[in-house]
């Protein structure tokens, strides 16, 4: 085949793609970290002058930063520890011989195809509601004092949420992977006297092993960002009990008008979510390459 | 496989998963039928029979022009969607045909551009948008759903197009097929459906997408997740209505997504669990 020619078409089908993406990073970033070292408020905008650290300063010293790192890491843990144990278990479970095993799967991934607003909402009112939620009524009907979800436990209720949002993308993810294991492996073990927790401990667990990465690799990408859930339910409180860093440079830019302070956190977000990234990024590597 | 299964055991797991299976399906379940009660029924405790009355469903219609916001969701999204795809496919042409040795590091690089965090660019396109008059439009939505989905249709399409055989190329030239009919004939009938998948579930991508759509839209271009949000301000219980607008906004959707099970998990997890 032609080279040099296929080639440079290659590469003139590729630009713009590649030169999107490179805009899209650059020029928004580059703007966050300029916007980091100045004082600009929103509300003073003819007022802008060179900061210095000060914003990385403020941002550091403010108490609400330290819990907002620590509900993001809370919340990014917890969902993925619920979605991936409970998504194994559930896999496991369908992967059963069962009647109306397609009606269970479409029941079971329904929750991933609901929007956060919608999510969150129905949580709240319908669900967590201390006076007309279903839990309420249930408490009720048990004697016991129903829970006000999001003034007692606030950030567990926005992981509930959101857990219950990912487990149906864990669960059909690792259903996926399962139903690719050999069955005459699983047969030959059961031969061998392997027990089931043999078998799922050195049979079915490595092989669900590039699945289980690459779950925590997307959701570790999309939970970081969790916004929507926050905004519609808590509102980051009571306090900041349930803010993330994500709502927190939200509240200091658009509700702060502080466009310096929120660039820092901003800065500071990149830079968590690089770590992050490089962790996971090695991590999946080496399992993906296999 | 020959494995036998016994009838009573079939029984029992069918059970156990039927019960999680609903158990997890229930709040969607519990808002469907929440949504054919009246605003009264729906606060007067745990029931999942409704009077089976529709007027949620035109009030939500007739107070706050439900079909506004539903059809920005739809240009929105189809829109971003046929947008990446127009620049996607020709990427990911070429990195599927003529891969380079550095083909694997821009598909990592592209993916890597997921992992910046929207809110730390907040400020900046915030202002970018203020200051193009872009801040409430559905034009400037579309390019912002585009460039946030553009590095998962391109790595979707990729895995697509790899699985398409060169041989077949060359043994379609050989037969002297002409550059054109090769095109029509032989390579677009193999990439149809992988460029159908990849657009379903970019389509449910950006529907659902919470962030941007809330944050730069007010009312103009407020596609249903702006909509929906707006309901959370606590001006008196409306579950009935909400739960109305609610099932309008994820139903279309819902069903996209369960014709789409197959295609979900390869496209998110870039080819990597099939």
């Amino acid at each position: 085949m032609a080279t040099r020619q296929t080639r440079t078409l290659a590469r003139f089908m590729m630009a713009p793609s590649v030169l999107l993406l490179l805009v899209w990073m650059i020029v928004p970033l580059a703007m966050t970290l300029w916007f980091s070292f100045q004082n600009y408020n929103l509300l003073n905008p003819a007022n802008v002058s060179f900061a210095g650290l000060f914003n990385y300063k403020y941002f550091y010293t403010d108490p609400a930063f330290f819990q907002s790192i620590a509900n993001t890491l809370i919340l990014v843990g917890g969902v993925l520890v619920i979605t991936v144990v409970g998504g194994i278990l559930l896999a496991l479970l369908l992967d059963q011989p069962i009647f109306g095993q397609g009606i269970v799967r479409i029941l079971v991934i329904s929750p991933f195809f609901v929007m956060p607003p919608v999510a969150a909402l129905v949580w709240k009112n319908m669900i967590m509601h201390p006076g007309y939620g279903v839990l309420a009524d249930i408490a009720r009907f048990f004697g016991a004092t129903p829970v006000d979800w999001f003034a007692q436990h606030p950030l567990l209720s926005i992981v509930i949420i959101v857990a219950w949002q990912w487990l149906p993308f864990a669960t059909l993810i690792l259903l996926t992977a399962l139903q690719s294991l050999d069955g005459e492996q699983k047969e030959a073990a059961e031969m061998d006297g392997a027990g089931f927790l043999d078998r799922f401990r050195y049979l079915t667990l490595p092989h669900l092993a590039r699945a289980i990465t690459v779950v925590i690799l997307i959701q570790t990408i999309f939970l970081l960002g969790v916004y929507a859930e926050i905004l519609v339910t808590t509102n980051g409180g009571p306090g900041y009990a349930s803010t993330n860093l994500a709502f927190l440079i939200y509240r200091t830019a658009l509700l702060g008008y502080d466009v310096g302070g929120a660039s820092a956190g901003g800065v500071i977000a990149v830079i968590l979510a690089n770590v992050v990234a490089i962790f996971l990024m090695r991590a999946v590597g080496r399992n993906l390459d296999r | 496989m020959a494995r036998r299964v016994s009838t009573q055991s079939r029984i029992a797991w069918t059970i156990a998963a039927w019960a999680v299976a609903l158990l997890i399906f229930f709040p969607i379940l519990y808002t469907v039928l929440t949504s054919f009660k009246t605003e009264a029924e729906a606060i007067a405790g745990i029931s999942l029979i409704p009077s089976g009355t529709f007027e949620n469903y035109v009030e939500v219609q007739s107070q706050r022009d439900y079909f506004k916001p539903f059809m920005n969701s739809v240009v929105i999204s189809v829109g971003s969607t046929l947008l990446a795809l127009l620049v996607a496919i020709p990427a990911a042409w070429s990195m599927a045909f003529s891969p380079t040795r550095r083909t694997k590091d821009i598909l990592m690089w592209m993916l890597s551009t997921k992992m910046m965090p929207a809110v730390a660019v907040l400020v900046p396109i915030y202002l970018i948008f203020r200051d193009g008059g872009l801040l409430d439009t559905r034009i400037g939505l579309t390019v912002m759903l585009t460039l946030i989905n553009l590095p998962i249709v391109v790595w979707m399409l990729y895995t697509y197009f790899r699985e398409i055989p060169g041989e077949i190329l060359e043994a379609a030239r050989m037969d002297g097929a002409s550059l054109v009919s090769e095109i029509l004939y032989v390579l677009t009938p193999m990439a149809v459906p992988g460029i159908a998948s990849t657009m379903l579930l970019n389509i449910i991508l950006a529907w659902n997408e919470s962030f941007w759509t809330i944050r730069l839209t007010t009312t103009n271009a407020a596609p249903l997740t702006a909509f929906i949000a707006s309901f959370s301000s606590p001006q008196g219980l409306f579950w009935a209505k909400l739960s109305a607008a609610s099932t309008l906004a994820i139903a279309p959707i819902l069903i996209m997504g369960w014709f789409s099970q197959r295609q979900l998990v390869r496209g998110l997890t870039f080819g990597a669990v099939k």
